[in-house]
């Protein structure tokens, strides 16, 4: 079953550099020492200039220790390091002795000190890429998936050796990808994809592999770190650390720092701009913008240093992963009803909380058939302009575009980190909209937002929160209803992808009726409580109505229930 | 940031009329002035006689015929021709514009982007109505966009009296340019983040100010004219915050400031068709009788779609809008006017 069968070709692609010496992301780890030493001295400079005196300095570094200790009492976790607790009352310590009242006295050890905590970051932050270990995750994945493949697929057990299936029979890659392959010799590029499981890295990690793409490198939420498996993958494929406990302006400007060298150096990059997996189930609307920022700011000093611009040209390519199934789909949508419109903190604990657990999805997963489709989006520059072919800016009436211009100010290229900010939040909005484009609609997305949709209108009296209160028998929907509105929704769908608003998986076309039951099979198959099923009348039922209104949620933002 | 840099490049003012012309002196103040108008014969003029719209012009102020010799020779450029001719000439001059550019444009009014706009839908949403600096980004790659908005008559600008401005632009760059190149010991110059409600102010001005010319028209004094002036500044704030601005620029200079200057100057172009208005005549004789556009008509006739849309209160505007369009004469829209049920003052901060 393909997903899209117009522009999905399975193919097999050779890596677009040979050997693993030429990867700058192995360049990158053999220079380390010396990067982590560029990391941490431009930090300082970025932290020092945002700050009048060593006094205002000395009370950032002040609240920075605080909020540290706080995190080490509060929330604490496996992977953190023995010696935070000894650390940071060390630095408490330290800061006592520099008195207030004469504060340009201690400048050299309020500085000192900062270095102390900004090296202690960057190299926490530190990626530990090893081409040798990569190579034998790589194997691992492909070997253990394609088994698992062709155990499920092919009858027989002893087929559990037969190559008849592959991986990229399940995932299917479409869109723009022979344009990232031009796109990542041109130049560096920022893979920027939605989010919504922690499955997505993984996934991403093989499809950057299966293009024949050099390792990227990305930030992987510490907590990741946690569970031993995610680990073990992490620390092979390049990953560097992102502690979102750590919200603090200096492990942020280190952060920043890191990622923005990185791209200088012509590492291509990952990152989720959503910041975390959706809650809601719905495309990401906000970004957070810090490291698209740093992708900015690496792009202009390129141009600043450069010279050559193409060589040096940053690419940002949105992906959108597309699933039926979101194992964490149930304490997503949980977390995101108890906390909507509020940010808490709050505790990882949901389905993927632990190696078995992922395994065992992973095994279901590849037993029954559930598809996925990456969509790679077509490429743009810094400034959100589409990049042709060969990576060169063009504007709506086709005509080529200078990047530099952007950055130029009175005949010069020059750093406003103010103008740089209103760049990225444009790109940001451009993104979104990327987003939303490359969205591939599957059957199982169109019915959960049919049937969420029927319900909504049916009690529209209730608020969100008592409608999902509604009882099994309240919310059955009668199939003659349910196919009508169906077919509204996907003649909508069908407009809306003719006008390039949206991409539609090739499953979308067919009798109404095996479009229908395609949806309510894969709709959430794994859950235990299933959240759209048909009962022995063949009228719809929901099993669990949080997690319809999460796949509903998917479909949002298209201005879809107008129709319905 | 120097001075030695200002004088290198000259700066654009495209549109010669009245505004433009004022414009074009302040900025020659301090730097070369390429001063576009369309016609040629204006051009000549601007040349020959150094003068433009009855205005003197300073030395350092030279015409040009040519948007290309003005995106060529000009960074810093400020559009202010009628919001009519806005997109076409944007649409012309795109060619020669460059990301570098940066365009502060001093026209207030708005700009309807569905073709049939004449078959008379009775709403329009905010994705149909595009501000000026929206039209730019649409229709070029200039992204550092800002605009110009305050109570600056042209006349009184034209006889060097003290006045001051808004530059808004969501970037410091551009507030800092503005800054640099109009400021001078008797104009002040603000900065504002808020692009889209210093806009909003300027636009939605011209229907109050219509209203004022009324009033005077009735033969009105000071006293109404205030309960105009504030009621319509609270529409206003209705109207501009469901189009995207925020309370804080109605409340500034380029707000209640331009609002107070044209509701009160009988020599302002929105003034006068209120004035006519109310001794009798109709839109049409008006029109036909006037040689530089009143945005406001055309700024009623959009608002009053936005509103249905919206379900904005706003008793003035449509008012204005049927005696405008619908044949009431303003003593009937008057005394609707004070027979309207109001309730609270102030309810927006």
């Amino acid at each position: 079953m393909a997903i899209d069968g117009d522009s999905y070709v399975k193919k097999i692609f050779d890596p677009i550099l040979p050997g693993s010496k030429d990867w700058p992301v192995v360049q990158l780890s053999k220079d380390r020492k010396q990067f982590i030493e560029s990391v941490i001295n431009e930090s300082i400079k970025v932290i020092t200039a945002a700050h009048a005196d060593s006094g205002s300095l000395k009370e950032e570094i002040e609240q920075t220790r605080f909020k540290e200790t706080l995190r080490v009492k509060q929330n604490p976790w496996n992977v953190d390091p023995d010696d935070d607790p000894a650390f940071w009352s060390g630095i408490k310590a330290r800061l006592l002795k520099t008195s207030n009242s004469d504060i340009e006295m201690h400048k050299d050890s309020i500085n000192a000190i900062l270095h102390e905590i900004v090296a202690r970051y960057a190299n926490e932050i530190r990626g530990n890429f090893r081409p040798s270990r990569y190579k034998m995750t790589r194997t691992i994945v492909k070997f253990g998936f394609k088994r698992l493949l062709n155990a499920s697929r092919v009858k027989g057990f002893a087929s559990i050796w037969s190559n008849k299936v592959t991986l990229q029979d399940k995932i299917q890659i479409t869109g723009e990808f022979e344009q990232l392959r031009t796109l990542a010799k041109k130049g560096t590029v920022i893979l920027v994809p939605t989010h919504f499981s922690n499955l997505d890295s993984i996934l991403i990690g093989w499809v950057i592999h299966a293009l024949g793409l050099p390792p990227f490198i990305y930030g992987a939420g510490l907590n990741l770190f946690n569970i031993g498996l995610f680990a073990y993958f992490m620390n092979s494929l390049g990953a560097y650390k992102v502690d979102r406990r750590k919200k603090n302006f200096i492990y942020l400007e280190t952060l920043k720092t890191y990622s923005k060298m990185a791209t200088i150096k012509g590492c291509h990059s990952l990152f989720f701009p959503g910041g975390t997996r959706s809650r809601s189930g719905k495309i990401e609307k906000k970004l957070k913008l810090g490291l698209l920022g740093s992708a900015m700011e690496a792009q202009r000093h390129s141009l600043q240093h450069g010279g050559n611009e193409e060589a040096n040209k940053v690419f940002v390519v949105p992906v959108v992963i597309n699933y039926h199934f979101v194992l964490e789909a149930p304490a997503l949508i949980n977390n995101y009803l108890q906390s909507k419109g509020q940010e808490r903190y709050y505790v990882e604990n949901d389905s993927f909380s632990n190696s078995y657990k992922i395994l065992m999805f992973l095994f279901k997963f590849f037993t029954k058939g559930s598809d996925i489709s990456v969509s790679i989006g077509k490429g743009l520059d810094l400034l959100g302009n589409y990049v042709d072919a060969e990576g060169n800016s063009i504007d709506k009436k086709g005509r080529f575009i200078n990047v530099a211009d952007y950055f130029i100010s009175q005949g010069n290229v020059t750093a406003d980190l103010q103008r740089e900010r209103e760049y990225t939040r444009m790109l940001g909005e451009v993104i979104v909209k990327e987003f939303h484009r490359n969205n591939h609609v599957f059957s199982s997305h169109l019915a959960a937002f049919t049937a969420f949709e029927i319900l909504k209108k049916r009690y529209s009296h209730l608020d969100l929160y008592d409608l999902l209160r509604v009882s099994k028998e309240d919310s059955t929907i009668g199939y003659e209803e349910f196919r009508n509105s169906f077919e509204v929704a996907l003649q909508h769908i069908y407009q809306l992808n003719n006008e390039g608003k949206v991409g539609i998986a090739s499953h979308l076309r067919g009798d109404l009726n095996e479009v229908i039951d395609h949806g309510l099979y894969n709709m959430g198959m794994y859950h235990s409580k299933r959240p759209l099923l048909k009962n022995k009348q063949g009228d719809l039922i929901s099993n669990d109505l949080n997690t319809l209104f999460y796949y509903h949620n998917r479909l949002s933002g298209y201005g879809l229930e107008n129709a319905i | 940031m120097d001075s030695k840099m200002l004088s290198e490049k000259p700066v654009g003012v495209v549109g010669a009329g009245s505004f433009g012309t004022a414009i074009a002196n302040i900025l020659a103040e301090k730097s070369k002035v390429l001063l576009y108008a369309r016609n040629e014969s204006v051009v000549d003029h601007i040349e020959k006689k150094g003068i433009s719209s009855g205005q003197l012009l300073h030395e350092n102020v030279s015409g040009s015929n040519e948007l290309e010799e003005i995106a060529s020779k000009c960074d810093i450029i400020f559009p202010i021709v009628p919001s009519s001719n806005f997109r076409s000439l944007i649409k012309d001059f795109s060619e020669y514009l460059h990301p570098y550019h940066i365009l502060i444009h001093g026209t207030k009014g708005l700009d309807v982007s569905i073709q049939d706009e004449t078959q008379e839908s009775t709403k329009l949403n905010r994705n149909q109505v595009r501000t000026m600096s929206e039209i730019i980004q649409d229709e070029s790659l200039v992204v550092r966009v800002g605009c110009l908005a305050g109570p600056n008559l042209a006349r009184e600008l034209a006889d060097k009296q003290p006045a001051a401005t808004v530059v808004a632009s969501h970037f410091d760059e551009v507030i800092q340019a503005g800054i640099r190149l109009l400021r001078n010991d008797r104009f002040q110059v603000y900065g504002s983040q808020d692009l889209i409600g210093v806009e909003l102010c300027g636009v939605l001005k011209n229907i109050i100010a219509i209203a004022s010319g009324a009033l005077s028209g009735m033969g009105y004094g000071e006293n109404a004219r205030a309960l105009l002036i504030s009621r319509g500044m609270v529409e206003m704030i209705y109207l501009g915050r469901a189009l995207g601005g925020n309370t804080e620029a109605f409340i500034g200079l380029a707000g209640v400031g331009d609002l107070v200057a044209t509701c009160s100057s009988t020599l302002s172009r929105n003034f006068t068709v209120g004035y006519r208005l109310a001794q009798g005549e109709n839109l049409q004789q008006i029109t036909d009788s006037m040689d530089e556009t009143a945005e406001g008509i055309n700024t009623i006739r959009i608002a009053k779609k936005l509103t249905n849309f919206y379900k904005v209160r706003a008793p003035i505007l449509e008012m204005l809008h049927k005696v405008l369009f619908e044949n009431l004469t303003v003593e009937e829209a008057l005394q609707y006017l004070m027979k309207y049920p109001l309730n609270v003052d102030i309810d927006f901060l």
